[in-house]
């Protein structure tokens, strides 16, 4: 008898459990993750962005949750890097305090390069899903991994590529000028280009240096008028970006090419929106998303019912949050050790960026590849490589 | 480099940049050559005016020029209040304390503007922020051209004031002499009150011309705050004309610095000058001897 009344009470409670998932601790406990991003200051546009791409791949994740924890959804910690390296490390603290498992951010290199350092020191597991320098990932620290392209890489793609358009079209372009953010990333792409253009026949005319914020470009587009290049290669941020273009037009400078290398502003869709013909036929060597993949579609779908622009901060940190999901799976653990493990053996398949196999060596993902779009007939079409080709690319432009 | 059509627009552009810091020195030199007072508040007021215009484009919808008549009585309100309610009163007469009380006030107005609209750097879109007007082989941006023409007018408007008008001889009676102008009748309280609430309305009206071609953020004050005391040391102090020219000239030379120089470097130039005039003409271009 009293077996059996045992026996009931406890299918009782068994079933209630299964029917109340929230009533006594069985749901499986919440995954702390930190969502590191300069949501403002100069650069709150690309900030948010990547939040917002942040957020709907936990919205996604939580459906389901870590199925090898039973479930466990990932709770979200905030972080705010404010555009500058110091706030982004003290985020990082209070972030460890809190005791979260990882940290996916911080969108700029030069934040990156200190968050990740931060959160080295408490073997934090920081996945950066932006921050192209490549300091990030040769600094030995084992905490750091960067799923999409480093610079180097971007800018030896961006430079055959123009060579091999230049080529075809029959030499028409031979000098060149950069025009780049003082920072990390813009010093570093720029100063990567003017040692591999001359290699390949470029004359680089200039390289001109600007700040962040920067609301007058017509002194260097003035300058740019008296070195009269063929081709015009800007690397900086949004703001920056469309302004110089935008000032080129109102001086009338045509290049035969404005061929951005990280372009803040070449391949979005908000600059293609706003400022349609100065964008046309602007060629950008960038973070882009496999064209042919039918979820990236969807994921482009759902962005742009928010009102948002679907935009490489967005893709790419959608990304890097689900290959953290992806090893916290793996790891059936919110142990740090655990994830970090599982980061580095990663060989997360199931996104739609346009890269070969997912293999980490140290911290940097060696199927990561940019690909190159121009904008045409008021769309972005990817031109290089061939196997993810829409459309012909148009070079020189005039 | 050299060449005329490259030249000529920079030295354009320059002109155009000048005539605004031309006019945001010129508040600055009135509240300095009346009052004594050496006002660090003067960069902390310009955003606060830049914020004013933003605001009242983004949420009215009200065009930046529209805006005049409603942002410079409103800065030379808040420039009134400011000297009778708190500077006057905190200072107890003594320059170093007025030192003090300004540098004081830029700080809490800078953290407010902090609080209430975060580091982001904002800017307004109209219709005409892209519009460009040809001078011979210049392309000059529209609203720099308006500027141009509205800081101009704007500080001939000061200069009638100050030399024609009953208050404008009370200013410089009270800059003078104030314990004789005193005697003479004049309010002094008042007076200061009203140099300074000019000088902050002028702010008002530099904010209006500025934003549709530049941006506002909480520490947007602080690079014009330094040009503008350079141009005050430049055309002596307390001197209007010498303020004006002097604006026009430091912004060609930052122009023209920028070109040579490289953007990041524009700035060198100004303060170049800044140190060359107090070594060889301390007294400034327009400014009495000692």
């Amino acid at each position: 008898m009293n077996h059996r009344r045992t026996f009931i009470r406890q299918t009782a409670a068994a079933a209630s459990a299964l029917a109340f998932p929230l009533v006594g601790g069985a749901q499986p406990k919440a995954v702390k993750v930190g969502i590191l991003h300069p949501v403002t200051g100069a650069l709150a546009f690309s900030g948010q962005q990547c939040r917002e791409g942040a957020m709907m791949a936990i919205e996604d994740i939580n459906k389901a949750g870590i199925k090898s924890m039973g479930g466990a959804k990932l709770e979200v910690l905030l972080g705010d890097a404010q555009s500058t390296p110091q706030a982004g490390t003290a985020e990082v603290e209070k972030m460890n305090e809190a005791g979260v498992s990882a940290i996916v951010g911080a969108y700029a290199s030069a934040i990156c390069l200190a968050t990740t350092q931060a959160a080295a020191k408490y073997n934090l597991p920081h996945v950066v899903d932006i921050g192209v320098a490549d300091q990030i990932v040769t600094r030995g620290l084992k905490n750091t991994f960067r799923f999409g392209p480093g610079y180097a890489v971007c800018a030896q793609v961006a430079v055959n590529n123009l060579h091999v358009l230049n080529t075809v079209a029959g030499k028409p372009a031979k000098t060149v000028m950069i025009i780049h953010e003082e920072s990390l990333f813009g010093t570093g792409t720029a100063n990567l280009l003017a040692r591999e253009l001359p290699g390949f026949g470029f004359e680089v005319k200039e390289v001109v240096k600007h700040a962040n914020p920067t609301r007058d470009f017509n002194n260097i587009v003035l300058r740019m008028k008296s070195i009269n290049p063929d081709i015009v290669i800007p690397a900086n941020y949004y703001n920056e970006y469309a302004l110089l273009v935008r000032t080129m037009q109102q001086q009338k400078v045509v290049p035969k090419a404005i061929y951005s290398v990280l372009g803040g502003a070449a391949s979005s869709y908000k600059f293609l929106k706003e400022f349609p013909d100065a964008a046309n036929g602007i060629i950008d060597c960038n973070h882009w998303f496999n064209p042919k993949d039918k979820r990236a579609a969807e994921l482009r779908k759902r962005v742009e019912a928010k009102g948002l622009f679907f935009t490489y901060e967005i893709f790419n940190t959608y990304t890097a949050v689900r290959l953290l999901a992806d090893a916290i799976e793996r790891a059936k653990s919110a142990d740090r050790a655990a994830i970090t493990a599982a980061l580095a053996g990663s060989t997360f398949s199931d996104h739609f960026m346009p890269y070969g196999p997912t293999k980490f060596v140290d911290g940097q993902n060696t199927g990561a590849q940019p690909l190159m779009t121009q904008v045409l007939k008021g769309d972005i079409k990817v031109i290089v490589p061939r196997d993810y080709r829409e459309v012909d690319p148009v070079f020189p432009l005039k | 480099m050299l060449e005329f059509s490259i030249l000529f627009p920079s030295i354009l552009g320059g002109l155009t940049t000048g005539a605004v810091y031309a006019l945001i020195a010129l508040g600055l030199t009135l509240i300095y050559g009346v009052l004594h007072i050496i006002n660090f508040a003067h960069g902390a007021a310009l955003m606060v005016a830049l914020y004013a215009v933003y605001l009242l484009k983004s949420h009215f919808g009200i065009d930046p020029y529209l805006a005049l008549p409603i942002v410079v009585p409103g800065m030379f309100a808040l420039g009134y209040a400011l000297q009778r309610g708190v500077i006057n009163r905190a200072s107890h007469g003594k320059d170093e304390n007025i030192l003090l009380v300004t540098l004081g006030i830029s700080i809490v107005l800078e953290n407010l503007a902090l609080m209430a609209f975060k580091s982001d750097t904002r800017t307004i879109e109209t219709a005409y922020t892209l519009s460009t007007v040809q001078i011979g082989p210049a392309f000059i941006a529209l609203p720099k051209l308006v500027a141009f023409g509205g800081a101009l007018v704007a500080s001939t408007l000061l200069l009638l004031i100050v030399h024609r008008t009953d208050l404008g001889r009370a200013i410089r009676a009270v800059a003078k002499e104030k314990q004789g102008a005193r005697l003479m009748g004049i309010d002094v309280d008042h007076v200061y009150a009203m140099s300074f609430g000019i000088g902050l309305g002028c702010l008002g009206a530099a904010a209006c011309f500025l934003l549709p071609a530049y941006y506002v953020n909480p520490q947007v004050g602080s690079g014009f705050v330094l040009v503008a005391f350079t141009i005050v040391v430049l055309g002596g102090m307390g001197s209007f004309a010498g303020a004006l020219l002097g604006g026009l000239l430091i912004g060609v030379v930052e122009s023209l610095c920028g070109l040579f120089l490289g953007e990041s470097l524009g700035q060198i130039g100004i303060f170049a000058i800044f140190i060359a005039v107090l070594l060889f003409r301390p007294q400034g271009l327009f400014g009495a001897r000692a």
